[in-house]
């Protein structure tokens, strides 16, 4: 039997794409499998710092090269210490992991694709692959700092929402939704919470399919320590409680089947 | 004969890699550290659990427990910081699907035991006395829970009594994990041999706390969670080193375990076997890569048996 393993893979190409938001491609065996929604567990090489970073997948050539987009999240953290490797460096990581978003639901329907602030980066490859009757990206990001923006303009209708009204709709990507008027029959949403609440709230009022990806702390990041759980609606066949976790059962998971 | 002697003939030795636990034959001496590993089916694609001395298993309770809020988990340097609050699926579930799981493979079953109170502890012990697992380990020492848990590991009378109301259902041997957050661990270890323990284990996380000072909030959603990993392995050292020499009873060291060489430093303090814990976050085939790295330590040192070096420190 073929078991699973930490890998150690080289950084192909990094760089900067807006404040703080690094961009970062790899060389990794998990390229070839990696579907859009699933994470990887990256790990520094400080030996202080133990537990992987979960990190989603922005894109895969599926064969040898895989991108992250990710954000730093302070001085000294191990997201830093990724921004700071060059091009040959080697880290390690597991990958890939967790259930992606179901693509297939896509077809023949109406599609919004909802990405905000650091969630933006796993809707790329989800447009990429994504087959589907309309394809409806909505972004929102803080500023003009519009990351990823190219990307997304060549794989389907665009619409960005940004905090300070620099770019697009003055807001959220609710507000992007409502301004355009836009008509969907299915979500695939990643970003902060509130965020994901209100596009759940606007889904049910809509009779629309809703897919979430959510994010927690975790440390195993392959469903062992139960660090990362959320509610559930209905007791899970699993941990026999209220509780699925982000890691293994997730990170996508239909808007419904979650309290959040 | 001196460590010195046996060097010369390290090549040619044969290692015997098994220890006897109170009665129970592990193959070798390294196991999980509860909670860590859940009960071994998501580490199951990394590693063959075969490999391993025994599987500890995360706790389980007569019914079900939800667990903390999040966030639960949080990296600490050198360490993480846990208050998952013990969720787990309850003793029944845990038995149809659990145990025959682990059985699959050729490991030795412990079973990780909480509860609230005297009587939720006994009501597992009874309803495993009928199943197919090997060893009983009693948390009374985990820091996350508000009833039950540490309540009983930091008084030396409640130890002991609960020590002692749990021997009367066990069948299986009884291991008692002991919390580090008390005075003397010595007197802890001897209040469960008292009790009737059949072993001990420590240690248990120590408490701790972390703020978010650009929050300015807790950051774990208890305030306070149960810090493990590398920073805390010297504090384990030191209490499995005091526990080994107060008790008569086997001991199994856990506590920052991350290379062979923190288990040796722990078999060489006293413990009879090691429990690996949160380095399986940083390596999932770290448990069985540390089993072999302690058979390749006695080659080196010419040590035929593990028990050959259980407390050799001097």
């Amino acid at each position: 039997m073929a078991y699973r393993e930490k890998e150690t893979v080289k950084v192909l190409a990094q760089e900067c794409l807006a404040d703080g938001i690094f961009s970062m491609w790899m060389e990794t065996e998990a390229a070839k499998t990696a579907r859009p929604g699933q994470f990887i567990s990256m790990y520094t090489n400080d030996a202080g710092k133990l537990l992987p970073r979960p990190i989603s997948i922005c894109e895969t050539d599926g064969k040898e090269k895989l991108r992250v987009v990710y954000r730093v999240t302070g001085e000294g953290t191990g997201t830093e210490q990724f921004s700071r490797m060059k091009a040959g460096d080697t880290l390690d990581i597991i990958a890939p992991l967790g259930n992606g978003f179901p693509l297939g639901r896509a077809k023949g329907r109406r599609v919004f694709l909802m990405g905000g602030g650091i969630g933006v980066p796993p809707i790329l490859e989800l447009a990429k692959q994504m087959e589907c009757k309309e394809k409806q990206i909505i972004v929102g990001y803080r500023n003009g700092q519009t990351f990823l923006r190219e990307e997304f303009e060549q794989n389907g209708t665009l619409y960005i929402s940004t905090e300070d009204g620099s770019v697009g709709t003055k807001g959220n990507v609710m507000d992007a939704v409502r301004g355009n008027g836009l008509r969907g029959d299915i979500i695939y949403a990643c970003g902060p919470a509130p965020m994901l609440r209100a596009i759940k709230e606007f889904a049910g009022d809509n009779h629309m399919e809703c897919y979430i990806s959510l994010e927690e702390r975790m440390a195993c990041g392959i469903g062992a320590c139960l660090g990362c759980v959320c509610q559930s609606k209905e007791k899970d066949p699993h941990s026999n409680v209220k509780n699925k976790r982000i890691c293994k059962d997730g990170p996508v998971f239909l808007a419904t089947e979650v309290e959040i | 004969m001196s460590t010195e002697k046996k060097i010369g003939c390290a090549a040619e030795n044969t290692v015997d890699m098994r220890v006897n636990i109170a009665g129970i034959e592990w193959k070798n001496p390294v196991t999980t550290a509860s909670g860590t590993f859940g009960s071994g089916a998501e580490f199951s694609e990394f590693l063959d659990l075969g490999r391993l001395g025994a599987v500890t298993t995360k706790g389980v309770a007569n019914v079900p427990w939800a667990g903390n809020p999040t966030p639960r988990v949080a990296e600490v340097c050198g360490g993480m910081m846990n208050a998952v609050g013990l969720q787990n699926p309850g003793i029944d579930l845990f038995c149809e699907r659990d145990i025959p799981f682990l059985r699959q493979y050729d490991t030795k079953i412990i079973v990780n035991v909480c509860g609230r109170s005297e009587k939720d502890y006994c009501e597992v012990a009874e309803r495993l006395s009928e199943e197919d697992v090997d060893m009983l380990e009693i948390n009374i020492s985990c820091p996350n829970v508000k009833e039950g848990g540490i309540a009983f590991g930091q008084d030396p009378k409640a130890a002991e009594s609960i020590t002692k109301a749990v021997k009367r259902y066990a069948k299986q041997p009884v291991i008692m994990k002991l919390s580090p957050n008390v005075t003397s661990i010595s007197e802890m270890a001897k209040a469960v041999e008292a009790g009737g323990a059949d072993a001990v284990s420590l240690i248990n996380t120590l408490t701790g706390m972390k703020i978010d000072i650009h929050r300015r909030r807790f950051v774990l959603a208890n305030k306070t969670g149960g810090v493990s990993g590398p920073a805390i392995h010297p504090i384990a050292v030191r209490m499995v080193y005091e526990a080994a020499h107060a008790v008569k009873l086997p001991v199994i060291g856990m506590g920052g375990i991350f290379s062979t060489q923190d288990a040796i430093e722990m078999i060489l303090a006293g413990a009879d076997a090691v429990s690996v814990g949160t380095a399986n976050f940083h390596n999932p085939a770290v448990t069985a890569e540390i089993a072999e790295g302690i058979e390749s330590y006695m080659r080196t040192y010419g040590f035929t048996r593990v028990s050959d070096m259980v407390g050799l420190v001097e």
